[in-house]
């Protein structure tokens, strides 16, 4: 495995190695997330979920990925 | 007899009975309990996606959005800007602009900060969002939350989870006079009957989650609260006769042996 093609990203608080020029449309895919059921957070700013294979991933991002459980 | 409709921020519902989605066995449970509740709003929360195990079932799929509204909170957020965060997070989900705004202060008692809520309900309602506001009983502060353009004013009528019942009748006695938008009972019931006395106090709704999940017969509960929710609304409207300290009899004298 060559690291120099690799970053290390931050979702939902665990660690993912992924490859370089990764975007969070091949993130949601890899991770099967049913996309019109979360919202998703890109260092702290909401990502437009329309435009996801748009934003490539960076060595350190952190992502959030969010949906709707049971609350009171 | 005319329909009596409950509006919040222009939407209309029939139930008066809003419950969470929080604390059952399982999801399975949620939606039986809120189906036989009769409740249009459900109250749910944001949390982070399981990316590890992808095989746990998802609310979406128990508890349909296009049927039932859903009333994203912020549940466990402790600052407006964790409170901002999530509501904004919830909004993109799915467009939800009518949201329950809840900001702690206190972890043992979950009573709200007010200081940090009316800031949120503030830069939210500039945002578009209409608030729903989880509250203390404090009319002052109800008052500013009203006037910085909560869509709903909801006090708590004992801690969250307690089940203690309507501690502060005063209060909101108090609150139902001076509030124009929907006032709400949002913490506290335990039992059919402080529904009953929440409604009659004039309340518009109830938001009842801990008192129906946690009774040994969660569904039995529902529908007890379902129809005490009808039953105090009504007994409400109906103009009750005033208290007297003297007897009246039910029975006329006129013929009697």
């Amino acid at each position: 495995m060559n690291k120099k093609n690799k970053i290390k990203i931050v979702v939902n608080g665990k660690f993912l190695t992924v490859n370089l020029k990764f975007t969070l449309k091949n993130l949601v895919e890899k991770l099967k997330t049913p996309i019109n059921k979360v919202a998703i957070e890109l260092n702290e700013e909401i990502v437009d979920k329309k435009k996801l294979n748009k934003v490539f991933l960076k060595n350190k991002d952190k992502i959030e990925i969010v949906h709707f459980i049971g609350g009171g | 007899m005319k329909l009596d409709i409950l509006k919040i921020a222009n939407k209309k519902f029939k139930s008066r009975l809003i419950v969470g989605t929080g604390k059952y066995k399982n999801m399975q449970e949620c939606a039986k309990a809120i189906k036989i509740s009769g409740a249009e709003i459900v109250t749910v929360a944001v949390r982070r996606v399981n990316i590890l195990d992808r095989s746990k079932p998802l609310l979406m799929d128990y508890i349909n959005p296009k049927k039932i509204m859903y009333l994203p909170n912020t549940a466990g957020c402790f600052t407006s800007n964790d409170a901002l965060r999530t509501l904004r997070l919830a909004r993109e989900i799915g467009g939800w602009k009518i949201v329950k705004l809840e900001v702690l202060g206190d972890k043992k008692n979950l009573f709200p900060d007010m200081i940090e809520t009316l800031k949120s309900t503030e830069v939210l309602t500039k945002e578009g969002f209409k608030v729903m506001v989880y509250c203390n009983d404090d009319p002052l502060m109800c008052k500013r939350l009203e006037n910085s353009g909560a869509s709903a004013i909801m006090p708590l009528a004992a801690p969250i989870g307690s089940g203690l019942g309507i501690q502060n009748k005063t209060n909101i006695k108090i609150l139902r006079h001076q509030t124009k938008v929907p006032l709400i009972i949002d913490a506290g019931i335990g039992q059919a009957s402080d529904a009953v006395e929440a409604m009659e106090m004039g309340c518009d709704a109830v938001l009842i989650n801990t008192a129906i999940a946690k009774a040994k017969k969660p569904f039995q509960m529902a529908e007890a609260m379902k129809y005490a929710v009808i039953s105090g609304r009504k007994s409400f409207l109906s103009g009750r006769i005033m208290p007297n300290f003297q007897g009246s009899p039910s029975t006329t004298k006129k013929g009697l042996i």
